[in-house]
């Protein structure tokens, strides 16, 4: 790109050169120049090498655990999440202002402090796991575990997508299908749902990226056993602790790539919405 | 229970009156309260107070003990020397990419923006694998490294990058939209009428976006913390030279130091509770909703 072409169209303001030169900098320092060698280092693995490693048993085994609980725990952030987001922007209640300050713990409290709390709450041991240990089921180092951590962490995406539409939706349409003889149900099911449906997909979709690549509150309760309860994330850092620099790529290419195609269609997803809201 | 009022509103009767259109009768609303209510506690109340309880459960001396500890001190330190570095520097660069982002028009603008948001994309410990690629033993700039005895991975400057990485978007993300929202017609003014760039700026912009600023600062620095998975592939785990304060509560736990690692653990979850409460004294102030950070 010439330096002509930068240039910004008629603008007193100064600074133009200098803060764009910053932030090209500092975004190829710490983003760009780190994440062109994960490419590098898949070039240098062959293709079958590359197929071979992400097509054993033990990745793909990882892979639908990581994605598979990530679902499952995206799904029930979804329609719980609704609930909460629904009840606090709707109802007025004691605690209401705590609940919804409390919503964004998941996102400020260090994910290995969740995984270890978790961990110990779900164990045998733990006051929660003892209890459900008579009945028969066992949470910790377990796929449910596993699944229990994703739901914490992806509790808030939901909530924080859909409680700003709630908020701004127009009292009036849902006033005029209820004029028209919609029952509540049919109102919420046929009006509400349909506009809050956008907020509610970016919040899953979030919800799910976040789950597939977590760490931190997943490796202490999930007991860590290859294709068992290992999620890709573990099994890149088992790679790495063996030195297997290139295996660990692989697995990760992958991880980023769906990554980044979950990204690009919460994207198009929000433009989408923008442009039918503006039309 | 008004259970009776829902039932009599079937197909033939008239339809509720308008102010009724917007709620629900009293039975929902008890149990979608209650549900909200119950998930929450129990995935949200219950292991906060779980982490000061386990803290806590053989005395307060011990939980003391725990962090008063050599090894754990010299994880604070390290902890708060990584945030003392990431913080200033990611907001620094949010200021600079949202002044020439929102005041500027230039092409790959739109791609200049996607590109901030993708460490968000990122999984942690990928975040923390493309530091080992780059600057490990077997890394592209290994030998390099290792001729001119310069250490990143397994020491300090591994974990500020990888930590960079992670919080690169918080500040410039929460800035963008403010200041796209609030238009160039102050400063544009200020300019014209002779003030310096700087003066702008300091007189201008940054009373203008302190509280969106302060707000991202706030989350990154909660991020910059607690961060662990980029962190964990990166440190090397050397006690009381590359370990932080999330990688000490590992270290204690795998070593079945329960009440220690809930100890140093709890002062994280300290954290997270200011974080929240600065948060929500933040919106406050400024009038303003929190989105998905």
């Amino acid at each position: 790109m010439t330096r002509a072409r930068v240039r910004p169209r008629r603008s007193v303001l100064p600074g133009f050169g200098p803060t764009l030169g910053f932030t090209l900098l500092h975004l190829s320092l710490i983003v760009l120049l780190p994440l062109s060698a994960l490419v590098w280092k898949t070039s240098t693995l062959g293709w079958d090498e590359f197929a071979s490693v992400v097509s054993s048993p033990r990745v793909l085994a990882a892979y639908r655990l990581s994605f598979g609980t990530a679902l499952v725990a995206a799904s029930v952030n979804a329609v719980l999440g609704l609930v909460v987001a629904w009840v606090l922007v709707r109802y007025r209640f004691p605690g209401r202002a705590l609940a919804d300050a409390l919503v964004d713990l998941p996102f400020a409290l260090p994910t290995a402090v969740a995984g270890i709390t978790l961990t110990a709450l779900l164990a045998k041991s733990g006051c929660i796991g003892s209890r459900l240990e008579p009945l028969g089921i066992q949470v910790a180092y377990t796929p449910l575990g596993i699944t229990v951590a994703l739901i914490f962490i992806g509790l808030p995406f939901v909530v924080r997508s859909v409680q700003p539409v709630l908020q701004d939706l127009d009292p009036e349409i849902e006033e005029a299908a209820a004029s028209l003889g919609a029952s509540r149900w049919k109102t919420f099911r046929r009006v509400l749902l349909p506009t809050l449906l956008p907020a509610l997909t970016t919040g899953f979709a979030l919800a799910f990226a976040r789950g597939v690549g977590e760490y931190g509150s997943v490796v202490f309760i999930s007991g860590n056993m290859p294709m068992k309860t290992e999620i890709a994330p573990l099994l890149i850092v088992t790679r790495l602790e063996q030195y297997e620099y290139a295996a660990a790529t692989a697995i990760a290419l992958v991880m980023l790539l769906v990554s980044l195609a979950i990204l690009l269609a919460i994207n198009g997803l929000q433009a989408w919405t923008q442009r039918r809201q503006a039309a | 229970m008004a259970t009776a009022d829902w039932t009599v509103h079937s197909a033939a009767q008239p339809p509720p009156a308008l102010v009724s259109a917007r709620s629900e009768p009293l039975w929902v609303r008890a149990i979608l309260i209650a549900v909200a209510l119950l998930f929450l506690g129990s995935f949200l109340v219950l292991p906060l107070i779980a982490v000061f309880g386990y803290a806590l459960q053989d005395g307060w001396r011990v939980a003391l003990a725990a962090i008063r500890e050599p090894h754990a001190l010299a994880a604070i330190r390290l902890t708060l020397l990584v945030a003392a570095i990431c913080v200033p520097l990611n907001a620094a660069f949010g200021l600079a990419a949202a002044w020439c982002i929102t005041r500027f028009e230039f092409r790959g603008k739109n791609l200049l923006v996607s590109l901030i948001d993708l460490p968000f994309a990122v999984s942690p410990v990928i975040s923390g694998l493309i530091f080992v690629l780059l600057f490990g033993l077997q890394g592209l700039l290994g030998p390099w490294l290792r001729e001119h005895e310069i250490q990143i991975i397994f020491a300090v400057p591994g974990i500020v990058l990888a930590t960079l990485f992670v919080t690169f978007p918080f500040v410039a993300r929460e800035l963008i939209p403010l200041m796209e929202e609030q238009g160039a017609d102050e400063e544009t003014a200020a300019v014209s009428l002779g003030a310096s760039g700087w003066q702008t700026f300091w007189r201008v912009t940054l009373p203008n976006v302190r509280f969106g600023l302060l707000y991202g600062m706030v989350l990154l620095n909660a991020r910059a913390m607690g961060e662990f998975g980029a962190v964990s592939v990166v440190s090397g785990h050397i006690r009381g030279r590359t370990n932080t304060m999330p990688l000490h509560v590992e270290i204690l736990y795998n070593e079945y130091q329960t009440a220690a690692a809930f100890a140093v653990a709890s002062l994280l979850a300290g954290l997270a509770v200011v974080t929240l409460i600065l948060k929500r004294l933040i919106e406050w102030r400024a009038g303003r909703r929190g989105g998905v950070a």
